[in-house]
């Protein structure tokens, strides 16, 4: 009747949201008034899951054999699956990230048991998991219930808070084998490419993000651009030359309108928006975006926003903090600047 | 061969959605479009069924307002539409959706590949996208964001995962269930041959009795919609002389927030 937790991992150490979800599994433990179990698969599950317990994790389930030493759905959703019917936890916690949202999806149908997805909020109302949810990409949301034994619920990223470091627990540990064998596997991981400088811009506390207004680059395009061509350079310019540096001083994750992304100013991975990422960083800085209803959709949840563009009644200011009129190529660099002196 | 994709209607991307004071979502008298995620996986279907000189079939789960997303779908290229409906069934319910999706693929029963949009906008999940797969117990492939190889004769795939980590070639054998991201392709626009041809197509409406299914309890109940909290609307205008004073002001007041 323990809470669950997956703590995600990658080449053997814990993805720090990961304690997010110990922290949102932490309360909903005390509520129901028992304890939080963290499930750890893969290489190096044993010293991960004694990182775990300086967030007062009371116990772990860990699994290291050879075919789970890396994520993959089939092995982890098979063992996820069975741990869940022998122990019948309350609840099984993870942060909606590509793997927690397909493996909790997976383990929950094996299990017949309901799933509250990208959970922003939790209570317990008699006895019961209520959470909070986004719906209609966000612009209204929605409290769900599940009455299953087992409740699964994915957490959105950012929305809880990781445990505070407490003196050390040392949890009691059980060691698991697989549940499947590694010839009767479906898939097979070829080849892995990791991305020098990975967008995540779901984790990340600050975002910086270019719109159409990209292309207002006085920098000349190089001759023979010509129309739309001559645009699209002088967007990349800028979001190389303008943007990035701001990011830079600013440690921030840079993201873009879905009018940036189409015109083929920047790569899909950076779009904000109803088809692209859902945001909360602390601070976002919209520059040259108009604030379109479906980018509104997908950053109005970042604490404090900053709207830099040219035209005063551009929607994005209504949603903004605050906001400068101006060209974002005049602002961005004093922006910048500023900004070095001061952090330096 | 015959590729499957699964749509749905959802409000216009631009258009405002709220609740209203009778606590029911509306959208007030702006249309739906096709689940925006899904202009993607519809024309995979297509191309990947073009590519197997196979059959293509888009199926929705619910309600009528589902019919134009089926029709939309059928002016791109879509050979043949669905619906499943269900009187009562709570399609809130991922694991009542997938029981009613799984029994329309076992009824077909040629089906080599299914292919979702990356989520739905509505429902703001892709949770049914994998519980299909699973009770179909066919392997599962989310975030591809390219086809590398199907061969429809060996039964077998290969394709690019996009993930948070980086990019992922992965095999795999069919039949599968694969989500598509956006970028896979360039969906094409319905042209006027095709929305003719689907004006006048007739849906067949299956129930689970026609599946021969028995419908799962719903694992989970949707309690109540309300609109999120209204943004502070106090949006402070930083004003200056040149541009430094206006960067200088606006540090300022970062800091203030402690998000500096």
């Amino acid at each position: 009747m323990s809470v669950f937790v997956w703590i995600e991992t990658f080449g053997g150490a814990a993805e720090s949201s990961s304690w997010e979800a110990l922290g949102a599994a932490q309360s909903l433990a005390d509520a129901l008034g028992t304890d939080t179990t963290a499930i750890v698969f893969g290489e190096k599950s044993a010293a991960i899951a004694a990182d775990a317990g300086k967030f007062g994790v009371a116990s772990a389930i860990i699994c290291n054999a050879d075919e789970m030493r890396e994520y993959r759905l089939e092995t982890y959703a098979a063992l996820l699956g069975n741990l869940v019917d022998q122990h019948k936890p309350a609840a099984v916690v993870a942060v909606a990230t590509s793997r927690g949202r397909e493996l909790l999806a997976s383990a929950a149908a094996d299990n017949k048991s309901g799933l509250i997805a990208e959970v922003i909020d939790l209570r317990v109302e008699d006895g019961s998991l209520v959470g909070t949810r986004p719906a209609y990409a966000g612009k209204v949301l929605m409290e769900m219930t599940s009455r299953t034994v087992t409740t699964f619920l994915t957490v959105r990223g950012r929305a809880f808070p990781p445990p505070p470091v407490n003196a050390a627990v040392k949890p009691s540990v059980t060691q698991v084998s697989p549940a499947t064998i590694a010839t009767e596997l479906e898939t097979q991981i070829d080849e892995l490419v990791a991305e020098l400088g990975a967008v995540n811009l779901s984790d990340a506390a600050i975002i910086v993000s270019g719109g159409r207004g990209m292309a207002n680059n006085p920098a000349a395009a190089p001759a023979g651009l010509k129309g739309e061509e001559a645009n699209i350079w002088k967007a990349k310019e800028g979001f190389a030359k303008t943007l990035q540096p701001l990011a830079d001083v600013l440690g921030a994750a840079i993201g873009a309108s879905r009018a940036a992304v189409d015109a083929g100013y920047i790569p899909y991975e950076h779009q904000v928006g109803q088809t692209g990422k859902v945001v909360t960083p602390d601070l976002y800085v919209a520059c040259g975006i108009s604030g379109a209803i479906q980018h509104q959709a997908g950053m109005r949840g970042s604490k404090i926003i900053v709207a830099i563009n040219k035209d005063a009644e551009a929607p994005i200011f209504k949603l903004a903090r605050y906001g400068i009129v101006g060209d974002l190529y005049d602002v961005v660099p004093a922006l910048t600047d500023a900004l070095r002196a001061r952090l330096s | 061969m015959h590729v499957v994709t699964f749509t749905r209607s959802t409000p216009d991307t631009a258009a405002k959605v709220w609740v209203n004071d009778d606590g029911e979502v509306t959208w007030g008298d702006v249309g739906t479009v096709v689940n925006p995620w899904d202009e993607y996986s519809l024309e995979e279907t297509i191309v990947q069924a073009g590519h197997g000189g196979g059959e293509s079939t888009v199926i929705a789960i619910g309600s009528e307002l589902h019919n134009d997303a089926l029709k939309h779908s059928l002016a791109m290229g879509i050979q043949k539409a669905l619906r499943v409906d269900e009187a009562g069934a709570d399609m809130n319910d991922s694991l009542v959706w997938s029981a009613l999706a799984a029994g329309a693929i076992r009824k077909l029963n040629d089906v080599d590949l299914v292919i979702f949009g990356k989520e739905s906008v509505d429902v703001a999940t892709d949770q049914h996208t994998y519980q299909l797969a699973r009770s179909l117990g066919w392997t599962m492939l989310s975030y591809v964001s390219q086809i590398m190889e199907a061969n429809y004769t060996a039964g077998t795939i290969q394709v690019e995962r996009m993930l948070e980590r980086g990019k992922q070639i992965v095999s795999g054998r069919l039949p599968a269930v694969i989500s598509v991201l956006k970028g896979i392709n360039e969906p094409r626009y319905p042209n006027f041959l095709g929305i003719r041809k689907a004006a006048k197509a007739q849906i067949p409406v299956w129930s689970a009795a026609d599946l021969g299914i028995d419908l799962p309890t719903a694992a989970t109940s949707a309690l109540r919609y309300f609109n999120p909290p209204q943004r502070e609307a106090a949006t402070e205008m930083i004003t200056g002389d040149t541009v430094k004073a206006k960067a200088d002001t606006l540090i300022d007041r970062l800091f203030a927030e402690k998000v500096l």
